[in-house]
């Protein structure tokens, strides 16, 4: 039998990581993630990794940069407004096709904000975040087992696209205790690592690099990550259903905001209401072809988001002409209960 | 016949583009032979700043990595805890470094990273086109900067060599210049030590290098020359300002 | 079996002890279980809130607007969760700082218990959370009361592990007042 565990969130993500082969983890302090770098500041010694409590974002994110470079698995954590300083080296990072794991425990803006769970990151996650034509990998765990199971993969889908995968997760996520499985890691067939930087013995040098000046390069670089991007959408696209047959209206939702959704479509099922959920696990790429699917069978969908509106353009973007995408926020401070849920999806209902 | 002159195994085949006068050429040989002076090629990891600075791996025949304007620091942080076995050096000019990039430098020299930075100080940006850096020299005038640098408007000139020998995690730390032969000479020497310092694991070595930018001084070679020694050498002095003994870090 | 509990205090009350105390507890008997600290504004001016997520089944939402039952250890918690607790659930609240008099609702099942008083006859007035963990348990069952001594070990760092007899003493006296009480 499967061993049992009861975990918070937060350090159910940091386990998975070790797992995962991680042995570098730099990272700045900002609430609501304090406990996952504490967590490597402890653990990491034991197995001969290394933890750097980095100067600022600006420079965790670089660090991982260089010890990406050099082949290891790396990562960091931090809460929005540390995710906008690292912007900068998470384009370097896409542009010179480096593998990474950034962890974003979404608090609450824009500015300061509050420390309160949100999910108003959704566009600087799914739409690349800092400057040029890139993405990035978004997985939205749901719970305290897919913060650690999504970590797993995060390392992989790092490596096979090379290139950075951000967990977006939020607050409540990351504090909650919960039960989970404690899953053996099963590791995909990864491509070897044959551009690492390491000295140039026994072969020519290389470079890591994103500058691209001769003529016709840039174009030639874009179009290539252009592919890989598209190579995500055909091969790591996630999401979960829930009581979507025979429904009549389907919630659109993820991470903590779907969590809530589920009780929500509990109470209605008790009252007879015939409601759904489709769940994407990865933001990007937007399982749009599954939604494209269901919408030829469903007609009413309500996105529910706990900002005022941003997942709700890739449903659109995803649906059948003739499906209807309603829309309902819960602007960040404290998360939705699931009877506030109930009331809204009955009056699209 | 005996060769006397060479280029060093570690530069690349290729003939610089940098300005006629302009020194990162010579520093890029000076850093170049201190790594085949140790026999460093094969295990050597440069790390590129922004500016002029970016080609290095244009020039250098070993693995580079690109890092984002001023990051470097952090950058060789990451890779020299991944491959401790390894010599790894950024190379950054004083937009990138003492500008933009303060933080990440006085960090890392503070956490007393075992690795090797080459500042090459020129009073200007450069590749931007002749912009006032933190290292522009009162009444200089620059692009942006044109009537000449004022205290009262853009503070002084900062002098990052002093500045990362007061930090304790710093190991070795000297100012050198390239103008006059016997200048190069205790250059070629200073670099030299820098990288001994790293594969000693003696900890953090940084070598600021006094260097002209004729085109951005809108002056010719020999000028420029000049330039360093009257204005850049008493403003910058030169000299070793720490350098700590023994076998190991601390 | 599905149960919701919201538990409310003042920061110091050890209030979030025995919520993942309990949330232990039923990740020993098996159970699927959610522990969520409350967090953000609601911390503030001294507020100590948590919920815990009883379930045999998949739980949804670990946050709760409606639970079963609710723990109210101090005044305002009492203005901000008694109107809450669903029709026909449970309130326990400590009468050592909250009047029974002050609950309106009469759709409730309510037990008062003066956990000051019970901690102080033990010499400890730090006990009156395991006092009231420990009566909870004992009229909603929602555990048994051996695993819910079993988990003080699991909860506590070891260099406290020679407080737990105190602790285990506190629970018992708690479920004993319950046993030995009429509900109101």
């Amino acid at each position: 039998m499967e061993k049992r565990l009861f975990l918070r969130g937060n350090h159910a993500l940091a386990i998975g990581a070790i797992k995962a082969g991680c042995r570098f983890y730099f990272g700045y302090p900002i609430t609501p993630q304090n406990d996952i770098p504490e967590f490597f500041s402890k653990q990491m010694v034991k197995v001969e990794g290394c933890f750097i409590q980095a100067e600022s974002e600006v420079a965790s994110i670089n660090m991982i940069l260089g010890a990406s470079a050099a082949g290891a698995r790396a990562m960091t954590s931090s809460s929005s407004p540390g995710l906008s300083l690292m912007q900068e080296g998470l384009s370097y990072l896409a542009g010179s096709e480096l593998p990474a794991v950034v962890v974003n425990i979404n608090r609450s803006g824009p500015g300061l904000g509050g420390i309160s769970a949100s999910q108003g990151d959704y566009f600087q996650a799914t739409r690349g975040g800092g400057h040029g034509d890139y993405r990035t990998l978004v997985l939205a765990p749901s719970s305290v087992q897919e913060m650690h199971d999504l970590t797993l993969l995060a390392f992989d889908l790092a490596d096979k696209y090379r290139n950075p995968v951000i967990i977006l997760a939020d607050a409540v996520l990351g504090q909650i205790q919960e039960t989970m499985v404690d899953r053996p890691y099963q590791p995909l067939e990864l491509p070897p690592k044959d551009w690492i930087l390491a000295g140039a013995s026994g072969r020519d040098p290389r470079l890591i690099k994103s500058l691209y000046l001769k003529e016709g390069e840039m174009e030639r670089h874009n179009w290539k990550l252009f592919e890989k991007y598209q190579r995500m959408k055909r091969e790591d696209v996630r999401h979960e259903n829930y009581l979507e047959e025979e429904a009549e209206l389907i919630i659109v939702s993820f991470g903590t905001a779907a969590r809530v959704a589920k009780s929500a479509i509990r109470l209605a099922r008790a009252e007879g209401l015939k409601v759904g959920l489709f769940r994407p696990i990865t933001l990007f790429p937007f399982p749009e072809k599954a939604l494209f699917d269901l919408s030829q069978r469903v007609k009413r969908f309500l996105t529910i988001e706990m900002n005022t509106g941003q997942m709700v353009e890739d449903v659109k973007l995803s649906v059948a002409r003739d499906a209807d995408v309603h829309f309902y926020g819960h602007a960040p401070g404290s998360p939705p209960a699931p009877e506030e849920l109930l009331n809204a999806l009955k009056k699209v209902y | 016949m005996k060769q006397v002159f060479k280029r060093p195994r570690s530069l690349k085949d290729v003939s610089f583009h940098f300005c006629p006068g302009c020194h990162h050429g010579t520093i890029h040989r000076l850093v170049a032979e201190a790594i085949d002076y140790y026999d460093l090629r094969e295990r050597t990891i440069g790390v590129a700043g922004v500016g002029c600075s970016v080609f290095v791996y244009e020039y250098f025949d070993i693995d580079v990595a690109e890092a984002p304007h001023g990051r470097a620091p952090a950058v060789a942080t990451g890779l020299k805890r991944a491959l401790p076995d390894r010599i790894v050096f950024t190379y950054q000019g004083d937009g990138d470094l003492a500008s933009i990039g303060m933080s990440e430098i006085v960090h890392t020299a503070n956490r007393g990273e075992n690795l090797t930075v080459i500042f090459v100080n020129n009073t200007v940006y450069g590749m931007t086109g002749g912009q006032m850096a933190p290292t522009t020299l009162l009444g200089q005038p620059t692009t942006t900067s044109p009537y000449g640098r004022d205290f009262l408007q853009n503070g002084y000139p900062i002098r990052m060599a002093e500045m990362i020998a007061t930090l304790e995690g710093t190991s070795f730390c000297a100012r050198v210049a390239l103008n006059t032969p016997a200048n190069l000479m205790k250059a070629k020497k200073t670099v030299r030590r820098a990288f001994e310092m790293q594969m000693n694991n003696m900890g953090f070595s940084f070598v600021e290098l006094l260097a002209s930018c004729p085109t951005n001084w809108g002056m010719n070679p020999l000028k420029a020359n000049e330039r360093v020694e009257k204005e850049l050498i008493p403003y910058f002095p030169l000299g070793t300002f720490k350098e700590r003994k023994g076998t190991d870090h601390q | 079996m599905y149960h919701e509990i919201i538990m409310s205090g003042v920061g110091g009350q050890g209030i979030m002890v025995i919520g993942s105390l309990l949330a232990q507890a039923a990740f020993m008997e098996n159970l699927n279980v959610t522990y969520t600290p409350i967090y953000g504004v609601e911390k503030r001016g001294g507020h100590a809130d948590c919920t815990v997520v009883i379930s045999s089944e998949e739980i949804g939402s670990p946050i709760v607007d409606s639970p079963q039952s609710c723990i109210i250890m101090s005044r305002p918690s009492l203005g901000k969760y008694g109107p809450r607790v669903k029709p026909g659930g449970f309130l326990l609240l400590n009468s050592s700082f909250v009047d029974p008099l002050e609950v309106r609702r009469k759709d409730l099942d309510i037990l008062s218990v003066p956990a000051l008083e019970i901690a102080q006859t033990l010499g400890n007035d730090r006990l009156s959370n395991m006092v009231i963990i420990g009566a909870f348990v004992e009229k909603t069952r929602v555990v048994s009361l051996d695993t819910l001594a079993a988990a003080l070990s699991q909860i506590f760092e070891e260099h406290y592990h020679h407080l737990l007899p105190a602790n285990a003493a506190a629970i018992s006296k708690g479920a004993e007042y319950a046993r030995n009480s009429f509900h109101q």
